[in-house]
């Protein structure tokens, strides 16, 4: 009992009051292109890029795509590539999440009346892994710990699909667990959404070319929210979640 | 025991293959001698054979290297009838390269890559038969969030005969993809094999690109990828203990556990800008050095760390609901441990004595050695308590190296990396924090790698999960399988 209380004195308060304005030191999140020129024919950026995120003409860097390595920052011979450790990088459009020197920001997310409606004050969620590293899985659960704590604004992940309001997928989809997935999926009442967490999920890119992959599921069913990162911070997720549902924090 | 390098290099020209039958008897005969087998697969070559290569471990902790050469869907004796520690090697190399271990009691498929991947709904389950037997089928989705494998119970009333764990469901043909990549371009793939293991993975592979390239890493070097490699196991382990509190419903431990694990990895992203390490290790070097801020920063972590972590495992392990639920539950003999080849933390639990941080010591470990922990029970309630034995002794390890003045850890740029030579075979191996990591990269006549193999910890330890569950009630299955916290996509590939 008295070791109970002296633990529970030592762990004080964890959860971070406003994750919006949480401040992630070190985290290397939103990549940065600085103004200039590139030199003619440079593609140093392009060539250290390991999963083709970048493209010339203007710079520009696909975080659906793109894993936050930062092996691009040393490569650039100009030093026009920086990373900040700015984590709302969550999008409701595919094509917003490509930064550039004139488009340095992903697309704010604009609130869903629908959706806030709908699961405003609830939205349970079941996560399936489809080939991921059990990176982003780690941070799918650490939504739930003392620190992130998401279920004080209604969002929960729960165990099964017949509970579920949204599918939270990890991993590139892997041929093997094609099956699987769409089972779970269907197990799912309507209305429902998918979540498209980390890159491998949204692109597939760190597996790309990979012949025991099908992604044909992300054809059939385009997500309503894109988090990226490799994995994502959990912020990044949070925000996400709250910025399409109009959750205030 | 000599400081043997956890890396072996040889020219493939000096590895001559010998017949396949010859190249096993060896094997067998090495196996009996009481050697232990670090990793054995196969090759495709040229004309349709395949190049098998055994890693041996002797008791003076050398690693030595055997291949043999084998005519397509050739058959051999099978190694696992006399030595079970066998007998996922040879599953593995029957799946990869089509030559058969005659007489092997589980001739199954690993992970249903190529072909077979149309065929995971196949699998050939082990029967257990009689009037009142009944068979529980779990996954491969589960409860909670974890990756996807299928776990059947074949049981007795309420006791479990038999477990038997089919994967697969994570393969991305990552040993492929390897092969179509430039070889010096690959950490960030290395890094998302098994992406809770990033450190371990990315060392090997720097380490055994840089013996292929002859890159001269300085100590220090090697010293702050070692301190990466701490924090991981610290990290890792936690993340364990959250889940075993967790999943006994101690809901107090698993809330301090987790709040301490985001103290450490938000340490390591404060150092390299990831809580993973992804983008730390990169060939040639580290891309985030020490410097005394952060190395303090580091200490404090650690400091407020120790204190809290101390009181929640006394907590822990004086509360009697938790010794009732975790004691005698999910034992595995150190025989049996043994036997089946078990390694890292999950063979320590069970009283085997290995940890290639000691074996493997090398100049590292060995001018800053690490002390190899065991505990005897070999149930839920020994990995738990190694776990936090063993994070105790990542803090210590930690400390010394970060307190020593003397002790340069800045670094600069990674040092350049030339090409690979040509026709070599580089075997590198690094104790994760659930056991050894081994990664095999061949390279051909052009320098190219022609072979890029991985083995994750897990790929051993899944069977002694297996065992673990006989004689127990399907209600001990997960806290069985998180105190053994194994990979399923480092299983899978």
């Amino acid at each position: 009992m008295f070791k109970s209380i002296a633990v529970r004195v030592s762990q004080g308060t964890q959860y971070i009051p406003d994750p919006r304005k949480a401040d992630p030191v070190g985290f290397r999140g939103k990549p940065v292109i600085g103004a200039g020129d590139c030199a003619a024919g440079c593609d140093a950026c392009v060539a250290s890029c390991p999963t083709a995120a970048i493209t010339l003409d203007p710079v520009a860097i696909d975080l659906g795509r793109c894993v936050l390595c930062g092996d691009c920052e040393p490569a650039c011979p100009g030093g026009r590539i920086s990373f900040t450790n700015d984590f709302r990088l969550a999008a409701t459009d595919r094509r917003a999440l490509v930064v550039s020197q004139p488009r340095p920001d992903v697309d704010p997310i604009e609130v869903s009346a629908a959706l806030r409606k709908r699961f405003g004050r609830s939205l349970k969620l079941r996560s399936v892994s489809a080939g991921g590293c059990n990176g982003c899985e780690l941070e799918v659960n650490a939504l739930t710990n003392v620190n992130f704590d998401i279920g004080r604004y209604g969002i929960d992940i729960v165990a099964s699909p017949r509970h579920a309001d949204g599918l939270v997928l990890t991993g590139a989809i892997t041929r093997n667990m094609v099956e699987a997935l769409q089972l779970c999926w269907d197990g799912m009442p309507d209305p429902k959404l998918v979540i498209a967490v980390g890159a491998c999920a949204i692109s597939g890119s760190p597996f790309e070319g990979s012949t025991a992959l099908d992604r044909g599921f992300l054809d059939r069913f385009a997500p309503t929210l894109y988090v990226p990162g490799c994995p994502p911070h959990p912020l990044t997720f949070v925000c996400g979640v709250l910025d399409v549902l109009g959750i205030p924090s | 025991m000599g400081l043997v390098e956890p890396v072996v290099i040889a020219a493939t020209h000096e590895l001559p293959p010998a017949g396949l039958a010859e190249w096993a008897g060896a094997c067998a005969q090495a196996l009996d001698a009481g050697d232990r087998l670090v990793t054995l697969f196969g090759r495709p070559d040229a004309d349709g054979a395949v190049i098998t290569t055994a890693v041996l471990q002797g008791h003076d902790g050398r690693m030595t290297v055997s291949r043999g050469r084998a005519s397509r869907h050739e058959a051999y004796p099978s190694l696992t009838a006399g030595h079970p520690a066998a007998q996922m090697f040879e599953r593995e190399l029957w799946e990869q390269t089509g030559l058969e271990p005659a007489g092997h009691p589980w001739l199954k498929p690993v992970r249903y890559e190529g072909a077979r991947q149309q065929r995971i709904r196949e699998h050939p389950f082990f029967a257990v038969r009689g009037p009142e037997v009944h068979e529980v089928g779990v996954g491969p989705i589960h409860a909670s969030v974890i990756e996807p494998g299928h776990f059947r119970f074949m049981c007795h009333g309420e006791v479990v005969h038999h477990l038997e764990i089919q994967l697969g469901y994570q393969h991305r043909g990552i040993e492929a993809l390897l092969l179509q990549r430039p070889p010096l371009a690959l950490a960030s793939s290395i890094e998302s094999i098994a992406g809770d293991t990033s450190i371990a993975y990315a060392w090997g592979y720097c380490a055994a690109v840089e013996a292929l390239s002859g890159t001269p890493v300085g100590v220090e070097v090697e010293l702050v990828r070692a301190a990466a490699l701490e924090l991981e196991r610290v990290a890792m382990h936690l993340a364990a203990l959250t889940g075993l509190a967790t999943d006994i419903a101690f809901l107090q431990g698993g809330a301090t556990y987790g709040r301490l694990r985001t103290a450490i990895i938000n340490a390591t992203m404060r150092v390299c800008g990831s809580r993973f390490g992804r983008g730390w290790l990169r060939p040639g070097g580290v891309r985030a050095g020490l410097t005394s801020a952060l190395r303090q920063d580091l200490l404090a972590t650690l400091a407020s760390f120790s204190k809290d972590f101390a009181q929640v495992n006394d907590l822990m392990l004086s509360a009697r609901s938790v010794r009732s639920r975790f004691v005698g539950v999910g034992a595995l003999s150190r025989k049996a441990a043994h036997d089946i080849g078990l390694t890292g933390l999950a063979a320590r639990a069970s009283g085997v004595v290995v940890d290639t941080r000691t074996s493997l010591a090398g100049r590292l470990y060995g001018a800053h050695p690490v002390a190899l922990l065991t505990e005897e029970g070999g149930d839920c309630w020994a990995r738990m308590a190694l776990r936090m034995r063993e994070i105790d002794e990542s803090l210590r390890w930690l400390r010394q190296v970060l307190e020593a003045p003397a002790l340069d850890l800045v670094c600069g740029e990674p040092l350049p990396v030339k090409t690979l030579q040509p026709d070599t075979l580089c075997v590198s191996v690094r104790e994760g924090f659930r056991g050894p990591v081994v990664q095999a990269l061949e390279t051909g006549a052009d320098g190219r790698l022609i072979h890029y193999k991985v083995q994750d910890p897990s790929l051993l330890n899944w069977f002694g999960l297996a065992l673990a569950l006989r004689d127990n009630e399907i209600s001990d299955f997960p806290i069985c399988n998180k105190s053994f916290d194994l990979s399923y996509c480092g299983n899978d590939l």
